[in-house]
């Protein structure tokens, strides 16, 4: 099964600074692990909210909402996706994270119909 | 370690009998987490795999029966691991107890001592040991079926139960293919080691081979009631992407890894509403994994860059390439498809390779071209019962109007395959040409 990881790192989400070196290093590592372990599928960092855009949708009616959003602990400042048997295991995975700080969202990803 | 009849129950096998509770699941996912990394230290450390693996079972079975009580410790694999080594050293005194050969003595005292310096490193560098393993599991000293079933289980982790469910055999047949493969390396004194030299390609071919089978059985599954098992490809792939990072300089290994990533792009897309094959020019391109597809091309990439283009894994990758990037299947370049083929043909020719070259030729050039090539082919002795033969007969005739011809070279295909979903096809192709003539 895929699980995304939905990394919501609080305060950092919203830094416009990037993580420190050696905050990076230890991610780094860690990637490097999971990729070793044939785990990760894909990785990306996002940019702050302040650049980003939402978009309404109200019946007919689109509202483009500019950033940044408010609600600063639900904030996405990063993803996985992973291939891993079991939830268990991609807990157990996301348990070694270096990580001090914020909260680590995992979900499934839906199969297609047919599988 | 534990009483004879507590190592006679398996403990992977333990998890998966019992009803499963939360703090069970968590010990199977650490457990396939660290099983290969700890089975190929503990070889590395007694010397021989049966033991290791024996050892790292009592470890699996000493952890269901604490961890539910303690709790799982903060760094499970590091407590695995300080374990398994304790084990081994509780067992090499044992073998000192027992007065064995005293320079026997000595080297496994010597690698036990190695082991426990090497406290740090076993968590650090795995690599060699891990692809040692796997080089281990795919010996040629074994037949090919326990290549497999000792490869699932010892890098894999799987119990023998779910390599039975994956290959719908008996448990009994694979516990007894694992016994045996364990026994025929202890007798042929197979080393943890990574091949060097001029056997490392033949070695290497083993390994590869024992992957693609594993995927080939989920993604076109020869027997049973389903016509892809996505599970068993799913395993294969993570083999695959796990021996690209251990022998990243390889390019076979690249081509193989690209291979399934490409033809696993489109598994969703292969069955369709109640299950049926749905052929690839049928499928609905919508649904291919354009991730997989990305991460396919990208392997091919690296094989071609490391001098792997003719390699057999990345011509066929190649030629799955082409249908990856055709948008809608009338787009399909089969002129260089046919290309592709001829290139395969030339390196190793075999018929099953011919057949798929005339498919391509009748997409290319026309039905009677393709038919003339597969007529060629309908004495050889390999593909005798091969049912894509006749299937792809059938094609062909139907493509020239010669329905009663095709219906019967469907009928044909239908009994001679073992997968009851490929059987409906076939036979609801062979009813398809009943009525064209009728219409005709």
């Amino acid at each position: 099964m895929r699980v995304l990881i939905l990394a919501k790192e609080g305060q950092q989400s919203e830094a416009a600074a990037p993580p420190t070196p050696e905050a990076m290093a230890e991610y780094q590592k860690f990637n490097e692990e999971l990729v070793k372990a044939g785990v990760v599928l894909e990785a990306g960092r996002l940019h702050p909210s302040s650049q980003g855009k939402r978009v309404r949708f109200d019946g007919k009616k689109r509202t483009v909402i500019d950033g940044p959003f408010a609600e600063t602990k639900e904030l996405v400042a990063g993803y996985w996706l992973w291939q891993v048997r079991s939830m268990e295991e991609a807990l157990e995975w996301l348990k070694r994270a270096p990580y001090d700080g914020g909260t680590f969202e995992v979900r499934e990803v839906v199969e297609c119909e047919g599988m | 370690m534990k009483s004879s009849s507590a190592r006679a129950c398996d403990g992977a096998d333990a998890i998966t009998g019992r009803a499963v509770s939360e703090s069970h699941r968590a010990i199977e996912a650490i457990w396939r987490i660290e099983s290969a990394r700890l089975v190929a230290g503990l070889t590395r450390i007694v010397g021989d795999f049966a033991t290791a693996e024996e050892l790292a079972q009592d470890v699996l079975v000493a952890a269901l029966e604490q961890w539910p009580v303690s709790g799982v410790p903060e760094k499970p694999g590091a407590w695995l691991m300080g374990t398994a080594k304790h084990q081994a050293i509780d067992l090499i005194r044992r073998r000192q107890a027992l007065e064995r050969k005293h320079e026997e003595i000595g080297r496994d005292v010597e690698r036990a001592q190695e082991g426990l310096d090497l406290d740090a490193a076993i968590d650090e560098e795995v690599g060699d040991d891990l692809l040692g393993l796997i080089f281990m599991a795919c010996h040629p000293v074994l037949s090919r079926e326990a290549r497999v079933a000792l490869t699932l289980r010892a890098l894999g982790g799987l119990s023998t139960e779910e390599i039975a469910r994956g290959f719908l055999v008996p448990v009994s047949t694979i516990a007894q293919r694992i016994v045996r493969a364990k026994r025929t390396l202890t007798e042929a004194h197979v080393r943890l080691e990574v091949p060097t030299g001029p056997e490392r390609a033949a070695r290497l071919g083993s390994v590869l081979e024992v992957v693609y089978l594993i995927f080939n059985e989920g993604y076109s599954a020869t027997g049973g009631e389903d016509w892809v098992r996505p599970g068993l490809c799913d395993e294969a792939l993570r083999l695959g992407r796990i021996l690209a990072e251990l022998a990243p300089t390889e390019p076979d290994v690249h081509g193989l890894v690209a291979l399934m990533e490409i033809q696993a792009s489109r598994l969703g897309a292969r069955v369709g509403p109640s299950g049926e094959p749905v052929l690839l020019l049928d499928q609905d391109r919508a649904r291919w994994d354009r991730l997989l597809i990305r991460r396919g091309l990208a392997a091919l990439e690296r094989a071609e860059r490391l001098g792997g283009a003719l390699g057999p894994y990345a011509m066929q990758a190649a030629i799955a390439a082409c249908h990856a990037r055709a948008a809608t299947a009338a787009e399909t370049d089969w002129p260089r498809i046919v290309a592709l083929y001829d290139a395969v043909a030339q390196l190793e020719p075999s018929p099953v390779v011919e057949l798929n070259r005339a498919v391509a030729v009748g997409m290319a050039f026309g039905p009677a071209a393709g038919l003339e090539l597969v007529d060629s082919l309908v004495h050889e002795a390999a593909l005798k019962s091969y049912h894509l033969l006749p299937a792809v007969r059938g094609d062909l005739l139907r493509k020239l109007g010669r329905y009663e011809e095709a219906g019967a070279e469907f009928e044909r295909a239908a009994s001679l395959t073992a997968n009851v979903r490929e059987r409906e096809l076939l036979q609801r192709r062979a009813a398809e040409c009943a009525a064209d003539r009728m219409a005709g």
